[in-house]
Parts: C-alpha cells; structure tokens; sequence
C-alpha cells in the first residue's frame, strides 16, 4: 500500500507511517465489527440449541443488534460505585480490550495475509494476551464489591494455571515448524487435512486437545466460566460495570473468542493454505481461513450451551494434575518421534494419513450415532393442547 | 513462633437479590477465601401472612390463597387445604369418585411441572442453562392443559371443598394422554443431556451428604428425605384420595454416584418421580369413572368445633395444614407446615466447609421454593 502512497507523490516514511494506519484502523474496525455480530451469533445459536428465536428483529435475522445494543450501552450512564478504586476502575476494561486487539498485529487473515509477520509472533500473542488477567484482577479489585473480589481472583487463577498448558501445547507445532512466526507455522503446512500439524502424529492430536481445552479456559467460555459464574458470582469481575465499560469488557470477550479460532485455526489446523494452483487467489485463502474459524468457533459456542460448569477446585486438577503433565508428554513424545522419524518421510506421511482417516471415522460415527438418536425420538415440539380451543 | 499475620473471615451477603437464591431468600455467609465457615440464612422476605390472613376469610375464600403458598404447584396447595377442610367437616367420604381422580390427575401433572423447575434450576445453578430452558417448554404444556381446564396458568384455584370447581372435558384426558406420551422420552433426552453429564455427576456427587439419621433429626421431608434412603411418602405409607388404588413406586437415594444422601441422590429422586408420577396419571386416566364432580356444599359452611392436622405429599414433600375451627364461617387458626423450611434449616449445618459454589448446588438440590418458605 505504501508504493501506492509514494507514486501518488508523498515521501516514503510518511507513506509507510500512513499506510500503516490504514491498516491498523481496517484491522480494528474488522475486529469490532466480528466482536459484535459475534454476540449476535452466539444468542442465535443459543436460541437454536434452547427451542427459543433469539433476536430476530433488528436487521435481517437479527444482525444488527449488536448496533442497538452497543447504542443503548453507550447511552448509559457511566456508574462508579461508591468506594471504588476510580483510577484502577475505570482502565481496567481497556486491559482487557488491549490485551485481545493487541494480538491483531500478527493475526493471520488467511495465508500471508497480516499486519506484521514478527518473528516472535506466536511468542508475542501468549504475551499480549496475557494482558487480560490484569484488566480482569483490576476489575475485580476496585469495583469494592465481594463478588467482583471473588471473580477478578478465580480469573487471576484460573488463567495464571492455564497459560501453563496452552504454552506447553504450542510448543508441540513450534517444534514440528521449527519458527515462532504465525506465517512460518502456517507456512510449513499444506492445504490437504493430513498435512496440517493437528495430525502429524498422536502427540500433536494429544497437544490440541491439551491446547484447545486450556485456550477455553483462559477465554473464559463453558465449562471453565468461573471468572462471571452467573448463578454463583452474580456477575463476577463485572458485577458493577455499566455502560460504555461494559460493552468495552463485552467486546473483548467475543473478540477473544475470534482470536481462540484464528490462533487454533493457523497453529494447528493448516491456515489459509490452499492447493497450488489456487495459491494466487488470496481472496480464497481468506476464505477458507474464515470457514475454518467459524467451525472453531461453533464447537465453542455449542459446548457452552451444553456443559455445566466446573467448580474451582476441579478446575485447578484439570490444569495442574492432567493437562500440564500431558503437555509434557505430548512435547517429549513429538520430539523422540520426528528424531526417529526425520529420514524415513514416508513413515511421518503415513502416520499423518493414518491420524486423519481416524478423525474421519470417529466424526463419521458421531454423525451415524446422532442420525439414530434423533430417528429414534422424533418428538414433536409443538404443544398438544395448543390446537384445541378453550372449552 | 506463632504467625503475625491477622486473618478475619469475609463476610459475604448472597441475596435477597442473587441469580441462585430462587427467589428472595438471604444467606449470611462467612468465607476463607471461596470456602464458606458459616451460613446463616435469613428467612422471612417474601412473608404476607397467609395464616393471619386464614382468621379473617370465609373457609371457601382462603382456596385462592393456597394457591399462592406454593405458586410452583399450587394444585397440591389446593388439595391439601380441601382434603383438611373436608376431613374437619367429616365429609371426606361424600366426595364423588370422578372428583378424586380428577384431583389426583392434576395434581401430579404438577407435581411434573415442579420437578421440572426443579431439576431445571439446579441445571441452571451449575451452569447449564439449556436443560431449564428444554423443561419449561415442557411446563408450559403442562400449563395449556390447566388452562384448558380452569382458565389459569398459575394459580388456579380449581380443587374446591366438596371436589372440583368444574368437569374435565374428554378432550383433556386425551390430550393429557398425549402429553405423558410425549413427555416420557424427553425426561431421558434430558437426562442424558445433562442428569449422566460427567462434569455434573462430579458436582453434584458427594456435595453435602445428609445420612439417613441426619434427615430424619432435622425433619426433611418428600424427596429430599427420599434422596437420603428413607422410604417414606405419604402416597404410600398414610394413603390419602385415591392413592391407594393407584401402583407406583417410591424412588429413593442409594449413592448413586457416590455417597448415600448427596445432592445427586435427591436430584435423582426428583427425576425418577417424574416418571413414577407419569405412571400414576396413567392408571388414572384408564379407571376414572363418569358421574359427579362435586359433593353438595353449602356456600358458606361452618364445620363443627375441633382441630384437625392433614398431611399430603406435595412435590416440596410433606405439606400439612393444621386447622382449628371454632363453628364460625372462618377458621379460627390455620397453620402451614411446608417442606422447604425444614430443607432451609438444615442448608447452616451441611453447607460448613464447601464452596461457595456447592451452596448453589445445595439450594438447588434441595430445591427451597422462597413462597413457600415464608408463606
């Protein structure tokens, strides 16, 4: 973009100072904009799973509700409570904010598609993200209210232990790759299943799940939702945030959300990368990239609306007991295997395809079982009394 | 060398206005950090003096009221008070055969409904929302056959002394048969959805045990006595209507999941009634006989000097009315014994050195409706 800038007759640093901005504010708005009709996705899902509508009526289906939402949280009073720690009080949510949009400078779109390639990049979204935990505990602290105490102190926990094994499990592709940049990582996978990390080998299967359960945690999603429990905590960390801060906390949430399925998607699940000869059309990548994302995604939000939540010492078990000793495993096994594996490929290639064809199996299976569930209870919905008229 | 440093306990208020008191109901609660030491919980917001109230009403004007004791299954509110009232006047054996039935029918059509709230909401408690949502559909069926019957959704204010305020028309016992139908394979779905959930299994087992002594000492009553391993309903053992014409079972805890008398064994107690109280409609709806709805009474009555205590078995268990009435057209006192104050009064003594988390499961399997305890 910047060589446009500079053809139309401007000087090369105050091009790239501009084009950087450019970038930065459509990569914001992108952002804000998928944090928001995130929301509205996720209360439609919801509203599919609990035989319910959900908002339906601002936009086509309900699409732009996130709009009159972030409107009238906007228009709301801006309440500080009594006692509160005001400073602390009202920053804490752009910690939050700051710790999620921080990670867009190396957010891949799709294949080569990013703000900046660092080559720290993995290494620069563990860190920035782990901003959160302190807008969080700030919340928590200076709202001068118990529950928000209890909230801002289980997030502090909870995310502080599940850092551990998410860092553990990416280590897993970071060794396979060799590189701690995003387009590195992406990089080295192809456009075919078996050539994604996530199926190399039973260890990097092992780290997934190891990552993608630890990732659930620290975004604070079912069944580790502890930081804002509703039905124990009231609202948690939350609990005495009105408007504007509110929504600023709301957006980052779902923005997070985003980043858990960009971040999954491009370590382990191939990226954007298409096939060769499709490998000009960028548009495509993203594309494809997107479609992975979303299904992310949709397990994310279908778990929440199915699982219970775990209590705080079931929690601290999870990470410490099982995961953290499997991310070790995990990490240990993948190295012995591409030690003994690194000059027979057609083993590492047949093991690859082997993992992916039980993939397939067992979703397959998982459909059979869920076709036969449903066959065997078709159950009308409709109310048997509703068509009779009142006698 | 003894620590400097000076710990206190943090006293924390759960409620009135809290998203798992179910309703307004206060606990007073001294914490170590999330793990309470003491709860002290504090009864009385939602009391409107329905027993004072009794003193002043005709006997036939304070049905509407029972209604509200227990707006979660106010048919049993209902039955109780009338069946008390009857038995005072010495016409319980006048009541028409038909009038029986048709009581028994609705009123463990609500006791589904109850459950269903019950089971939903401690789902809801632990997180899971879609379980409470799936059996207030449920409800609201339940709730279109009532309407059907009474023009009330909530309240209904259908059993009256002498029998029922009005016939069942044919349409409502098959469309009732037709719900049962439907019903019974959605309690499974629901269970597998979330009752064998692992995640729910771990916080429900073994969270505030009550051995089968404890219960009995602190006078717990219907399924969270049940839930402890003592068999004892009043359907059953104190047979009451048309109960004993009637074959069903009484489900009790046996540790399913882990020790005898936790919350997961009264959670399943409550899910295995649903099913026994499907079954008891059933048999209803193939013996109930044509004929009167309703024995003859006065419009104001004025049963002889005397007290009477009645007992029946609500779904918050056993809910008995105590009357005295001295011949005059109101009673002279009246005195509500429900279910949920005693499951209040043992929540201080099983919720020492749990979560703050397990208190929401506790309430939740105790299932304390606020109305009632308070009346």
């Amino acid at each position: 973009m910047d060589a446009t800038l500079i053809s139309l007759g401007l000087n090369p640093m105050p091009a790239k100072i501009i084009s950087m901005v450019i970038i930065c504010l459509i990569v914001l708005i992108a952002f804000v904009t998928i944090g928001g009709v995130l929301t509205v996705v996720e209360r439609r899902i919801s509203g599919f799973m609990q035989a319910r509508l959900g908002p339906n009526r601002v936009g086509p289906q309900g699409s732009l509700q996130w709009l009159a939402d972030g409107i009238k949280l906007i228009l709301k009073e801006d309440l500080i409570p009594d006692g509160a720690d005001r400073t602390l009080f009202k920053i804490a949510p752009y910690f939050c904010l700051i710790g999620v949009f921080g990670t867009m400078v190396v957010f891949p779109w799709g294949s080569g598609v990013m703000v900046a390639d660092l080559n720290v990049g993995l290494f620069y979204f563990i860190s920035i993200t782990a901003l959160v935990v302190f807008g969080v505990l700030m919340a928590g602290w200076s709202s001068n209210n118990k529950w928000s105490l209890l909230g801002g102190m289980r997030a502090a926990a909870q995310i502080v232990s599940y850092e551990i094994p998410v860092g553990m499990g990416l280590l897993v592709p970071i060794l396979f790759s060799g590189t701690l940049s995003m387009g590195g990582i992406m990089a080295v996978q192809g456009w075919a299943p078996w050539e994604w990390i996530v199926f190399q080998s039973p260890f990097t299967v092992m780290s997934f799940c190891i990552f993608f359960i630890g990732s659930l945690a620290e975004a604070n999603r079912t069944p580790f939702d502890l930081p804002e429990a509703e039905s124990e905590l009231v609202s948690g960390y939350c609990t005495e945030y009105t408007g504007f801060r509110y929504a600023v906390f709301f957006l980052s949430e779902w923005a997070n959300l985003f980043v858990l399925g960009g971040l999954t998607t491009a370590v382990f699940l191939g990226g954007g990368n298409l096939p060769d000869f499709l490998a000009d059309y960028t548009f495509l990548s993203v594309l494809v990239y997107m479609a992975k994302v979303s299904v992310i995604i949709f397990v994310v939000i279908w778990l929440r609306w199915t699982l219970p939540r775990f209590r705080i010492d079931q929690l601290m078990n999870l990470s410490w007991k099982y995961l953290l000793p499997g991310a070790f495993v995990a990490f240990l096994g993948q190295a012995i295997y591409m030690l003994i594996t690194q000059h027979i490929p057609a083993v590492q290639t047949t093991v690859a395809v082997l993992m992916f064809l039980v993939f397939v199996f067992i979703l397959i299976r998982f459909f059979i079982r869920v076709r036969v569930n449903m066959r065997e209870q078709q159950i009308p919905v409709n109310s048997p009394a509703s068509d009779v008229p009142l006698t | 060398m003894t620590s400097a440093l000076k710990t206190e306990y943090l006293t924390i208020n759960m409620g009135p206005q809290h998203p798992s008191t179910h309703g307004v109901i206060r606990f007073i609660l001294k914490t170590d950090g999330e793990i309470i030491h003491e709860c002290d919980p504090d009864v009385g917001y939602l009391h409107r003096g329905i027993e004072k109230l009794a003193e002043s009403i005709t006997w036939q004007g304070f049905v509407p009221y029972t209604d509200r004791v227990d707006y979660v299954c106010a048919m049993n509110s209902n039955l109780a008070y009338c069946m008390a009232v009857e038995k005072l006047m010495g016409m319980d054996s006048e009541i028409p055969k038909r009038a029986e039935y048709i009581r028994v029918i609705v009123s463990e059509m609500n006791r589904i409904s109850s459950h269903a709230v019950a089971i939903g909401a401690a789902d809801m408690d632990m997180g899971a929302f879609t379980p409470f949502i799936h059996f207030l559909r449920e409800r609201e069926h339940i709730n279109d056959l009532f309407e059907m019957i009474c023009g009330a959704r909530l309240t209904y204010n259908y059993i009256c002394i002498g029998g029922v305020n009005a016939d069942v028309s044919p349409t409502f016992l098959s469309k009732t048969a037709e719900f049962l139908d439907h019903f019974e394979p959605i309690v499974e779905q629901i269970n597998r959805l979330i009752s064998y959930n692992q995640i729910f299994i771990k916080r429900f087992a073994d969270v505030a045990i009550v051995p089968p002594k404890m219960a009995i000492d602190y006078n717990l009553v219907g399924p969270n006595l049940r839930g402890s391993g003592v068999k004892f309903d009043i359907r059953k053992d104190k047979p009451y209507s048309i109960y004993p014409e009637v074959d069903f079972n009484v489900p009790i805890g046996t540790g399913r999941a882990g020790t005898l008398g936790d919350c997961y064994d009264r959670y399943m107690v409550r899910v295995e009634e649903i099913n026994e109280s499907i079954k008891i409609i059933r048999q209803c709806l193939k013996q109930i006989p044509d004929g009167e709805t309703k024995a003859i009474v006065k419009s104001s009555i004025k049963p002889p000097k005397g007290h009477i205590y009645f007992r029946t078995e609500t779904p918050r268990g056993d809910t008995g009315y105590f009357i005295v009435s001295d011949g005059k057209t109101s009673p002279a006192r009246l005195k509500i014994r429900t279910g949920s104050f005693t499951g209040m009064s043992i929540i201080p003594e099983i919720a020492r050195g749990v979560f703050i988390a397990d208190l929401v499961a506790i309430i939740g399997s105790l299932d304390v409706v606020a109305p009632e305890l308070d009346r």
